[in-house]
């Protein structure tokens, strides 16, 4: 397998947790109680670890001097490969744990997998990973019972956030072409295989959680051929502000 | 015992219950949340403890400014961790004041209608990435200063609470100047930004301290309850004492014309605090007392209805196990 193909399938992991990591960590200080503050900035803290090892692997493999940081931050929006689900805004608290249920159970399913890759350096990054992910899916599947079943406000606002976000779930799922090529060579995972036991996830939660899942069957893609949605910009904006502003700089 | 004698012998009683309180914390015991206190003694720790609490979770907002706009990866997970330490320093600090007998809610009601102060070093803007360095450096390096006596004061749960706090500060504080010694070692724009930050927070810092002796209010009450083991001007001493050789070993200057060493007292000499600007803030009209209550107020309104479902949810939860109990 060419470097460049297991490049592309590592960003197609990493970027999710850098952007995910960037969204969360824009609540900090903002949370609903303390609590949840420190619980979701913990969140935040694992998901950019985990994008450090893969970007100082990926460093590696390109070989061509690049760091972490010229990684993370001086890409062009179109070469980040995250999916749209993790890019959506922070609307209110319903958003923040919907969007983050429907990414940790995914995220898990996929890392089980992703242990038992034939490269040493993902299978480590992965296995080290689940035990975090494990606790971000129990605290969202907690909060989305919460919500789901906790006030009639409540409840409105959580099934409002799963009908609006529920059409970014399908794209977790696609596997572009060098997605493929790393499943053939035995690094990457298959995650049409995911399908069906992530499914069993959701509908196990929401019927505790008295939630209905939205009927439509028209989903949103691009995030992975890195065509993303117009909140990406901003985000971005924030993100590579201060490498833009101060290029080649050590800070 | 007729009326007024009832009335004597009380009023007996508790002047004793205050001696044998006096002399327990002149033996630097420690007085716990169910031991007998005067009120003046409650009601004070109530105040100093959740002016404290207080400050942390209001000092998240400044360098929680700058998470999402870190220049490195690595700097962006030292302030997300920095910034999470403060929200449990303000954790810790809230329950240790829950134990006097008041909740949350009321303590955050305080500080949402102004009745609650905090520290106003925070009403301060944080415009640069410096910024984040400055604060590490400075601020938190009062604060310890300010924070290490109380690792020993005589309320039980401040003190154990204080302990964890200051060996988190003392790690915020290295990290904080770690950013200024890259900053100050960068390229010609760093180091302009570096030395514009420490202009900005040099003297606020020296704020921290308080009044000058002469003026401060509380100082005699709090050295007998050692919730003060020295006075403001003798802290504010020690900062600065302290702090201008770190300036000068990364070749920065700090802005002070008057700033002179004294051999006599073997202490720097400094230049006269500008204390209108500090009863501004004090008083509400800092460049942002009315953002950091905004943000906090908002975060506090925003989230009501996520602890309702909370509560709500739990009590379901508990219905339903009486239910299956029965």
């Amino acid at each position: 397998m060419k470097n460049e193909n297991k490049i592309q399938y590592i960003y197609g992991i990493a970027d999710n947790a850098l952007i995910l990591g960037q969204r969360l960590s824009e609540l900090c200080g903002h949370g609903p109680n303390l609590e949840t503050d420190i619980a979701m900035t913990n969140m935040a803290l694992d998901l950019l670890g985990q994008t450090r090892s893969y970007y100082q692997y990926v460093a590696q493999l390109s070989g061509d001097g690049k760091t972490e940081d010229d990684i993370a931050f001086l890409r062009i929006e179109r070469q980040y490969k995250n999916v749209l689900l993790v890019e959506q805004p922070n609307r209110h608290f319903g958003y923040v744990i919907t969007r983050q249920f429907f990414y940790d159970a995914f995220h898990l399913l996929l890392l089980e997998e992703l242990q038992n890759s034939n490269d040493e350096t993902v299978a480590a990054i992965a296995k080290k990973a689940i035990k975090e992910v494990s606790y971000h899916q129990r605290f969202s599947s907690d909060w989305i019972k919460r919500l789901g079943d906790g006030t009639e406000e409540s409840h409105q606002k959580v099934q409002e956030a799963v009908d609006d976000l529920w059409k970014y779930t399908d794209e977790l799922f696609h596997m572009t072409d060098d997605d493929k090529i790393a499943v053939e060579n035995g690094v990457g995972v298959n995650t049409y295989d995911l399908r069906e036991k992530y499914d069993q996830r959701i509908r196990e939660v929401f019927e505790e959680a008295t939630i209905t899942i939205p009927e439509t069957k028209w989903f949103q893609k691009g995030g992975k051929q890195g065509i993303h949605s117009e909140h990406m910009g901003y985000l971005l904006s924030d993100l590579q502000y201060m490498q833009r502003t101060y290029p080649n700089m050590k800070w | 015992m007729s009326e007024k004698e009832i009335k004597n012998h009380g009023a007996e009683h508790s002047l004793s219950l205050e001696e044998i309180f006096e002399q327990r914390i002149a033996r630097d015991e420690k007085i716990e949340p169910k031991d007998w206190m005067p009120e003046k003694y409650r009601k004070t720790h109530i105040r100093q403890i959740s002016q404290h609490a207080h400050s942390e979770i209001v000092g998240m907002l400044p360098e929680g400014n700058w998470i999402t706009r870190a220049p490195s990866l690595r700097r962006k997970v030292a302030l997300l961790a920095k910034v999470q330490d403060e929200a449990g320093h303000g954790l810790y600090l809230y329950s240790a004041c829950e134990t006097l007998g008041i909740s949350r809610e009321e303590l955050y009601e305080q500080l949402h209608t102004g009745k609650a102060k905090y520290s106003s070093i925070f009403n301060y803007p944080t415009v640069t990435w410096a910024d984040m360095g400055a604060i590490g450096w400075l601020v938190d390096g009062a604060a310890i200063i300010n924070q290490v006596p109380l690792c020993s004061t005589s309320y039980g749960p401040y003190a154990r609470a204080m302990i964890r706090v200051c060996k988190e500060e003392s790690f915020h504080q290295r990290q904080g100047y770690e950013i200024m010694i890259t900053l100050a070692n960068g390229s010609p724009e760093q180091k302009e930004m570096a030395q514009d930050a420490l202009n900005r927070w040099w003297w606020p810092s020296l704020m921290m301290f308080g009044p000058t002796d002469a003026e401060s209010v509380h100082t005699a009450q709090s050295m007998k309850w050692k919730l003060k083991r020295k006075t403001n001007d003798e802290l504010r001493q020690q900062f600065i004492d302290q702090t201008v050789p770190q300036a000068e070993l990364i070749g920065l200057t700090i802005p002070d014309p008057d700033l002179k060493w004294n051999e006599e007292k073997k202490g720097y000499d400094f230049g006269k605090i500008d204390w209108d600007e500090f009863w501004q803030v004090v008083k509400g009209h800092g460049p942002c007392n009315k953002e950091r209550m905004t943000a906090r107020v908002n975060a506090w309104e925003k989230g009501e209805w996520v602890r309702n479902a909370a509560m709500a949810y739990a009590k379901k939860q508990e219905d339903k196990k009486l239910k299956k109990a029965i």
